[in-house]
């Protein structure tokens, strides 16, 4: 990491403290808005974090892995989360998780070589009554069908 | 999509004056009423809530906190999805309602990263609640104070169990906290606090508005009112639906137009499997009681698909915070794994059921507490089948 580019996210995080305070409650919307931001938190944006909030890094780092919305790897800046939860997966998610696969050409738990999309798995996402469904980001597409899926991932090129 | 088969209370719209009228009586009439009405938490649990009120009221702090539990994971549930996305006012309102009854200043709605799309959504509606006076300083003109910040999730499914929600609020891993001492003395920031479910708050607005009475007319005597079903699996209408507490499971069936049922699983993965020589059940808190989640399957499921699917999500979903729960969960899912390889005995099965009723005493939270019921309760009714299909 160039040191304009860790002065840069020093900055923002700066900013972040700011808006949500310096006191511990903050620390999730601030590894929240980081995360959007970036893609994921990474070990120097934890120090900082840590710094400004005058906690320990474990502290954060400790926050980070706990929750599956957040990461300490790059991602892709498209998350294919598909539920993999009863209702989904009685609903025919396999054909579904098939489809993904062969058209990104990468497993679940994979980034596309272009940093692209991340394809993964996720739990209840409160569409039962609509599935097979799958969030991209935040976006929530249901009753998918494998046409379906290619439609919608061609809107993304 | 709207709530189908609205039955009393989602039906009515004569509920403007809720605020008003909540806001112009003194508090302890509010959590009265709330008491009288015979509320229990419709998050699952089923707590009275005008009791968990009453004992934040009469805990002695300088500040309090209102929290809504809008973490909605349980597998099968998206009630509240419907509830935020279509009855803003309800909810946010009835935190005002709730904070006026328990002397809070500041409520938090603790949505789940998964409905982040609703997040806009609902700043709006606050920022609209605070230019039409309903929330902010001096609502409606009177002395009462209150504002809302929504915080989300991180995709969390334990964040739902309310010490653990409490500890994410805070900033910290969502591992569910000793109990005692309860959130209504020792919550969020050590101050009393009261974590209520999205329906709770919903359903409380509504009482206010019509009164106890009124409510409690419908339902059972230990089940009063409605309860607002999240209905999915093998029917043609799956959907939201209110049904009163007291409902059977074959009417709830024949309401969805579900055909060829097997088992039904009540309260999500954390629930119990109910088959059909007991459809005639009801759904009510002494009976079958559920947060909203019904799950149907029908003749052609494999019940231990089905059971690997819940262990899955339990083994994925546990926080590893007490052993138990850590190490329960994956010992229960390895023995369906031997079943799946032909490679398990039923007496083995038998002492992992045992082990089941340990992790239901043993575990920390809610979470751990409840991991074996599909287990235990799928095993009771279809350990035959399952075998025998092998």
């Amino acid at each position: 990491m160039l040191v304009s580019e860790k002065n840069a996210l020093t900055i923002e995080i700066e900013d972040l403290t700011k808006s949500f305070g310096d006191q511990r409650e903050s620390l999730l919307p601030i590894l929240q808005e980081i995360q959007l931001k970036h893609g994921h938190i990474s070990d120097f944006a934890q120090q900082e974090i840590a710094r400004l909030l005058d906690i320990h890094p474990v502290e954060v780092y400790g926050v980070v892995t706990f929750y599956s919305f957040l990461s300490t790897e790059p991602k892709g800046r498209l998350i294919v989360r598909l539920c993999q939860t009863i209702t989904c997966d009685l609903a025919g998610k396999e054909a579904i998780a098939n489809t993904l696969e062969k058209e990104l050409q990468i497993k679940f738990g994979e980034t596309t070589p272009d940093k692209k999309f991340t394809l993964e798995y996720c739990n209840c996402i409160g569409m039962c009554d609509q599935g097979p469904a799958m969030l991209i980001n935040e976006q929530v597409f249901t009753k998918l069908t494998p046409s379906k899926v290619i439609e919608i991932l061609k809107k993304f090129n | 999509m709207p709530i189908l088969n609205k039955l009393v209370i989602f039906d009515e719209n004569n509920i403007e004056d809720s605020l008003k009228k909540a806001i112009s009586s003194e508090p302890q009439d509010v959590v009265m009423e709330i008491r009288e009405s015979g509320l229990k938490g419709r998050g699952g649990a089923g707590f009275p809530t005008g009791t968990k009120w009453l004992l934040a009221r009469s805990a002695h702090a300088d500040k309090k906190f209102v929290v809504c539990n809008a973490d909605e994971g349980e597998p099968g549930t998206f009630k509240d999805r419907i509830l935020l996305d279509e009855y803003t006012k309800l909810v946010f309102e009835g935190m005002v309602i709730a904070g006026y009854a328990i002397g809070a200043q500041k409520g938090f709605l603790y949505l789940r990263g998964e409905y982040r799309y609703l997040f806009d959504k609902l700043t709006k509606y606050l920022e609209q609640m605070r230019k039409e006076n309903r929330l902010g300083n001096n609502i409606l003109g009177s002395n009462y104070s209150f504002d809302i910040e929504i915080r989300l999730g991180s995709g969390a499914y334990v964040c739902g169990e309310e010490s653990a929600l409490i500890e994410s609020l805070e900033g910290h891993r969502g591992e569910a906290r000793n109990r005692p001492p309860y959130p209504v003395n020792t919550g969020y920031l050590g101050y009393p606090t009261i974590v209520n479910n999205v329906e709770t708050f919903a359903v409380a607005h509504i009482i206010v508005a019509k009164g106890a009475e009124w409510y409690s007319k419908y339902g059972t005597s230990k089940s009063t009112g409605t309860k607002l079903l999240s209905i999915s699996g093998d029917c043609k209408k799956p959907g939201v639906y209110e049904v009163p507490f007291g409902t059977t499971i074959s009417d709830i069936l024949k309401l969805v137009e579900a055909e060829n049922t097997k088992a039904v699983q009540v309260g999500g993965a954390s629930g119990f499997c109910i088959p059909k020589a007991e459809f005639d059940r009801t759904v009510a808190f002494e009976d079958v009681s559920t947060g909203g989640s019904v799950i149907i399957f029908n003749e052609t499921r494999d019940m231990l698909q089905v059971l690997e699917n819940f262990m899955e999500f339990f083994v994925e979903e546990s926080c590893g915070q007490c052993t138990p729960c850590r190490i329960g969960n994956v010992k229960l899912l390895e023995g369906l794994m031997k079943i799946r390889n032909n490679d398990c005995s039923l007496s083995y099965i038998h002492e992992l059921v045992d082990l089941g009723r340990s992790m239901q005493i043993a575990s920390k939270c809610g979470l751990g507490q409840s991991s074996p019921n599909p287990f235990i309760s799928i095993m009771e009714h279809f350990e035959n089948e399952i075998f025998s299909q092998r």
